[in-house]
């Protein structure tokens, strides 16, 4: 009971950079972008939020700076996209490749330059990113351990989740968003203002994906750089949006559950099941996979994909 | 942006317009423009951290061609690169987003490298093959996979295709752990070297990958040129309805050129882990499957241009490994770099089919 309590926590954990990424990219599809490209805005975010937090010793100021420098990669997609009208699925993977080879240089680049040949975060900021100790609450048995035990970036990823979840479904904005991504001449007629919103959303969502990075940088391997650090966290948070039937509140139980895949390897008893390795490692790609297919199989998930997605709109066309 | 106002009162200060494609010698020189542009923009970032862009660009060239050994690295590199562009290249015709090739080309590499392991006691051009069989064959199934799911219910391919490269990578890691870790290697799980036997031939000092790849070229522009799948296969690109109205097995085609395209993939794998690493390691397509995907789509998906296109980058790879030894800059700005030239290419892509119409004074509509 106790090592599944430590699992589920463990799952928690492994699931927030999912979070982010899959939040990130469900707002850039809701215009209708399909950006290839979480990867590429992850390790850019994963690359400025250590090394701003290395420098400044700031958490905060670690987060603004990978939020900022992915929102602006996600820009150059924006860019070529929707002004441009480039091919999405090719920008999107650029974006990706740019974004990896960005990050791992500068990475290099610094640890050349470092005195004893590695980067590890100073341990003012590692202090202020370790689990938040609420009083009463953290210390309850079970639920305390369950609810009040993380990292800042997890409850941020559930608010940031459930903010989008609230500004798609319950404002305006969010609801003529939306419409973008259904029919762009329809909501260009009736006054919605087409490309301005799909800058915010691509925007934003690249930004949200940027903080994921920063956690797959500076949480998963306890403060020290190394290179590739996302890892293929990011092709997993594009698969998550169908999972997630492009809604930010599922978007939470589904990272959660991918979370749990991911550290299952760590938990498992080999005398219940003794598996490679390998295959662990496999588990998330080929449930992803599986998700893929089960979903095209069904086709009443259909139903909430933006009818739009992938197409770029070109006014004089419609 | 200013295409887009709420309320139209008058005509936007910018206004996109639709134009006739232009001339081909107008279209190679924008292209020209890009490329020059993404190398400033390259060359403004390696000023911003400390270094004359000149230098590095030239120790780029040079270290690409500096001697004799450093022109065979450079076409090392450039077997697997451009075989594989060729294969991605057959399913981009189609518009079948084969992101997969990472994956295709190990498996590829993998069934290839279970006969250079376990019968390197065959004849060698037998057991070379067999080998080249078996990777076109790995390669060609792991790419008919997502093609089978495709034409049956849909599945999104991208995504599929994507999944597999890393379903692929850990299979490897997989043997490599398991079933066919070196014994000889004292713990340290790696997969053995294969005998001197399974190792492809060298042809003027390289191994002979680059001439299957020049052959694939060749074969892939006739293809596609000359032959009536060829024909099926741009038809299907264009639109999936007309096919089927012009009575097309639209299913059959898919199916047919996904598996060529993995199967080439898979010959791109076969060649680097027999011909260069003479091994199996998690690293044997080592991101060759997404410079690819830049390859073929900077070369227009035309079999020449991606030769020439898949040569230029490898002389940035090799170069940039170069680069790497004399000024500590990791060899990661090769693909840095490449992205930012596909970045302004793309972006060019737009004043080809488009072009901007400025609000005349005045500006009543």
């Amino acid at each position: 009971m106790d090592l599944f309590i430590k699992f589920l926590v463990a799952a928690v954990g492994a699931g927030t950079p999912l979070l982010f990424g899959t939040v990130g990219e469900i707002i850039s599809e809701k215009v209708g972008h399909l950006n290839l490209g979480v990867e590429g805005m992850m390790s850019i975010g994963a690359c400025a939020g250590f090394m701003v937090g290395y420098f400044t010793d700031s958490f905060l100021l670690a987060l603004v700076a990978s939020f900022v420098a992915a929102a602006l990669s996600a820009l150059i997609y924006a860019f070529l996209t929707v002004t441009l009208m480039a091919n999405q699925n090719v920008t999107g993977l650029t974006l990706t490749i740019f974004g990896i080879g960005l990050s791992n240089f500068i990475g290099v680049y610094m640890l050349e330059r470092s005195p004893n040949g590695t980067l590890k975060l100073p341990e003012r900021i590692t202090a202020s990113m370790r689990s938040i100790h609420i009083p009463v609450l953290s210390d309850l048995p079970v639920v305390g351990e369950l609810l009040f035990s993380y990292t800042p970036f997890v409850y941020l990823g559930v608010a940031v989740a459930l903010l989008m979840g609230f500004y798609l479904f319950r404002t305006r904005t969010g609801l003529n968003v939306q419409a973008i991504g259904e029919n762009p001449a329809s909501a260009d007629a009736a006054g919605i203002e087409v490309s301005r919103w799909k800058y915010i959303n691509i925007v934003l969502g690249g930004g949200i994906c940027g903080i994921g990075g920063a956690y797959c940088s500076m949480i998963i391997n306890g403060g020290v750089w190394i290179s590739d650090n996302v890892g293929g966290l990011g092709w997993i948070s594009v698969a998550l949006v169908i999972f997630a039937a492009w809604k930010p509140q599922m978007a939470i139980l589904g990272s959660f559950v991918f979370g749990a895949l991911r550290i299952l390897k760590y938990y498992m008893p080999k005398s219940v099941i003794d598996l490679p390795v390998a295959f662990y490692d496999m588990l998330p790609f080929l449930i992803t996979a599986l998700v893929l297919i089960l979903s095209s199989v069904h086709e009443s998930r259909g139903v909430n994909i933006p009818a739009n997605l992938g197409n770029n709109y070109f006014r004089e066309e419609r | 942006m200013s295409t887009q106002t709420g309320y139209m009162s008058r005509e936007p200060l910018l206004r996109v317009v639709k134009r006739a494609e232009k001339p081909t010698r107008q279209i190679m020189l924008l292209r020209a423009e890009a490329l020059v542009f993404a190398l400033i923009a390259g060359g403004v970032f390696i000023l911003l951290i400390g270094y004359n862009p000149f230098e590095i660009y030239g120790t780029i060239l040079s270290g690409a061609f500096r001697s004799k050994m450093a022109v065979q690295a450079t076409v090392k590199v450039m077997i697997p690169l451009l075989i594989s562009s060729l294969g991605v290249t057959l399913a981009f015709k189609m518009k079948f987003w084969n992101i997969g090739a990472e994956g295709q080309i190990i498996a590829g590499a993998i069934c290839a490298s279970y006969f250079a392991l376990y019968h390197s006691s065959w004849n060698h051009v037998l057991l070379v093959t067999v080998m080249f069989l078996a990777g076109i064959i790995g390669g060609g199934l792991w790419g008919l996979i997502p093609a089978l799911f495709r034409v049956k219910w849909g599945t999104n391919e991208t995504l599929f295709t994507l999944m597999l490269n890393y379903i692929a990578l850990h299979v490897v890691n997989f043997l490599r752990d398991g079933p066919w870790k070196d014994p000889g290697s004292q713990g340290f799980p790696k997969i053995a070297r294969f005998d001197k036997n399974a190792a492809l031939d060298k042809l003027l000092g390289v191994q002979i990958g680059w001439v299957v790849a020049l052959a694939l070229a060749a074969l892939i522009l006739f293809y596609l040129r000359s032959t009536k799948h060829g024909y099926e296969i741009s038809v299907v690109g264009e639109s999936s309805d007309t096919a089927r109205y012009a009575g097309m097995n639209v299913k059959k085609i898919v199916l047919r050129t996904m598996f060529l395209s993995g199967a080439v993939c898979g010959i791109a794998g076969m060649v680097q882990a027999t011909g260069s690493d003479i091994t199996l390691t998690n690293a044997v397509a080592g991101g060759v499957g997404f410079t690819a995907i830049i390859v073929a789509w900077l070369s227009r998906l035309n079999p020449v241009t991606i030769v020439i296109v898949s040569f230029l980058f490898s002389v940035l790879e090799k170069g940039s490994s170069v680069v790497q030894s004399s000024f500590g800059l990791s060899t990661d700005c090769a693909d840095v770099l490449q992205a930012v030239i596909l970045f302004f290419v793309l972006g060019c892509e737009f004043f080809i089919r488009y072009g901007f119409v400025v609000r005349k004074k005045g500006g009543a509509a």
